[in-house]
């Protein structure tokens, strides 16, 4: 459902009347319009607002571990268009082990992006055609960026010291 | 979930298969390049495969440079996080500390008075001349033109003794901060910007006067990097590189900040979109930072260089000794950190490099819950691969020069 005071808000209320049940809420805080997404259906939400709204660029894709609640990931896109300079801001619940639709397709900046995702936080992203760790080593063991993940590593602890 | 047993693409890149069989015409070759190779300006490396001296492919492996920045800010205190923005772009330290300052204040709903914002957007057009003086010298020296280096980095030592007399620090500054600047302007700071200033305009004239019309210049920077500008756009390219194509899209201009809109300027837009355009972008640049600080200059407001804000900005040194209330925030300050409202915030600023955005999450405590930079190098680096393919290895100096990328931007 989308909230009373996004229905006036173009972008969001046109995802809202196309793609019917694939908005799940939002807010329109600060000057930035956050659109809360169905995982399964994000990456139908990213070709029609690039598509038909014209968001021709990603910004970034992050995500933000709220770990112990439960679905503990959100995975946030920073979207742009260029005309008219507009932002949009689209987020998803995932779970551990749930994975995304990869949104390469659409654009193809989301590749290192997604990458990062998958190397810091462990989220998937399906039909990725090389989901690899990006920043850490290859050979790396965990996801850095996870909240439970102790600040210095597991292999170190300065109590042992 | 770990790479141990699936096939990695990085790792078996090299080992496709050729036989003593293969026709010479069907051979290739892979070239690594990097991590430690002069003209990658940093530990970048890249996996070249070579047809003759042609690339037909060409993939950035990054990371060597990851410091975990993201993770440590999560640890800090909503004060102390400003020290690790400038370790991001060890080339643009005040313009990520301002990325930074404007996203938490976004989310603190603070008002920054006129002269900070005036001396914030003073400061940002500096490093952006430092930072481009920097890529020049050194994307000159890459393609053999030794001087330039100098004359470049005679200037940059100037502008580093300004940032020195405002906060202190030749690179590190953190002078940026949520609630305003670090310390008050220096006394004497204008006498210091004025003979600058004065003198810039004149230097960049002396290099185009070494490089626009050069013979070596021109065969080698001409024609080389093209990449549409469609394809720039899709993969994410910012800055410089996406002007230097043809499309006028400036941050500063079309979503203003830091009072940005007061300044009169010019956007630097070329429509040839190779090495060469990229240049004449970035001297163009050069020029009308020189006009905003200029303007900054002669326009510079009076008044309060902080917020009025004690719960957030750090007392004066004089009150905290004679006041017990600013004592008090000091304390607080220091020790626990101020808190910041629930909520998320995301700020962008024109660096010298593109687009670097900050998305700062917080979930009401001293400490942020997520930072994450969203840094121009790592978004237009992506574009390498595409702009490699197909052209000479010789060549492919200059193009990797022309996207002016800072790994520590890039790996964080």
């Amino acid at each position: 459902m989308l909230p009373e005071t996004l229905q006036q808000h173009e972008a969001a209320a046109a995802i809202d009347r196309d793609l019917p049940g694939a908005v799940a809420g939002g807010h329109d805080r600060l000057g930035e319009t956050t659109l809360e997404v169905d995982p399964a259906r994000i990456l139908e939400v990213c070709r029609y607002a690039k598509e038909r709204l014209g968001f021709n660029r990603l910004s970034a894709i992050t995500c933000v571990d709220w770990h112990p609640s439960q679905p503990r990931f959100e995975v946030v896109y920073h979207l742009h268009a260029i005309r008219g300079h507009r932002r949009l801001r689209l987020k998803c619940r995932v779970a551990e082990n749930q994975p995304l639709e990869s949104a390469i397709g659409v654009w193809r900046s989301a590749d290192w992006y997604e990458r990062e995702v998958f190397d810091m936080f462990g989220v998937e992203f399906r039909n990725h055609p090389n989901l690899s760790r990006i920043l850490m080593p290859l050979d790396w063991d965990g996801h850095p960026l996870r909240k439970d993940y102790p600040i210095h590593g597991f292999k170190y602890s300065y109590k042992d010291e | 979930m770990s790479w141990g047993e699936q096939e990695h693409p990085v790792a078996t890149f090299a080992l496709k298969e050729q036989t003593p069989d293969t026709p010479s015409s069907a051979r290739r070759m892979t070239l690594n390049m990097g991590p430690q190779h002069p003209s990658t300006h940093g530990v970048l490396r890249i996996m070249i495969e070579l047809e003759g001296e042609t690339i037909t492919s060409a993939i950035p492996d990054i990371g060597f440079l990851h410091t975990g920045i993201e993770k440590q800010m999560e640890d800090l205190t909503w004060q102390q996080a400003v020290t690790l923005t400038d370790r991001v772009d060890y080339l643009a330290n005040l313009s990520n500390n301002l990325v930074y300052a404007l996203a938490v204040e976004k989310l603190l709903q603070m008002e920054i008075p006129r002269r900070a914002q005036w001396t914030r957007v003073m400061l940002a057009e500096f490093q952006r001349l430092s930072s481009h003086l920097v890529w020049l010298g050194t994307h000159a020296l890459d393609i053999g033109a030794m001087s330039m280096f100098f004359y470049c980095f005679r200037e940059r030592e100037d502008i580093l003794r300004i940032f020195e007399m405002f906060s202190g620090q030749r690179m590190m500054t953190s002078y940026i901060r949520p609630g305003g600047l670090a310390l008050e302007p220096p006394r004497g700071w204008d006498r210091a910007v004025r003979k600058f200033i004065d003198a810039f305009p004149s230097k960049v004239d002396e290099y185009e006067s070494l490089l626009d019309a050069n013979p070596i210049w021109m065969e080698r920077t001409k024609g080389v990097g093209f990449l549409g500008v469609d394809e720039m756009l899709d993969l994410g390219v910012t800055g410089p590189m996406i002007r230097a194509a043809g499309l006028p899209w400036d941050i500063r201009k079309d979503e203003p900040y830091s009072g940005y809109d007061e300044f009169d300027f010019q956007v630097a837009v070329r429509d040839e979109n190779d090495v060469y355009a990229r240049y004449r972008v970035r001297m163009e640049e050069m020029r009308q930072s020189a006009a905003i600080i200029k303007q900054a200059l002669e326009g510079m407001p009076e008044g309060a260089w902080v917020a009025d804000a004690p719960k957030v900005v750090l007392p004066d040194r004089e009150k905290m000794k004679t006041q017990m209330e600013a004592l008090i925030y000091h304390f607080k300050i220091v020790t626990e950190g101020y808190r910041v409202p629930e909520g998320e915030a995301y700020a962008c600023i024109e660096s010298p490099r593109g687009e670097i955005g900050y998305y700062v999450v917080s979930n009401g405590t001293s400490k942020p819950h997520r930072v994450h930079m969203r840094t121009p190098s790592f978004g237009n680096l992506q574009a390498l691969g595409p702009m490699l393919n197909g052209i000479l290895i010789a060549d492919s100096i200059a193009a990797l020069g022309s996207m002016d990328f800072v790994l520590g931007d890039v790996d964080r």
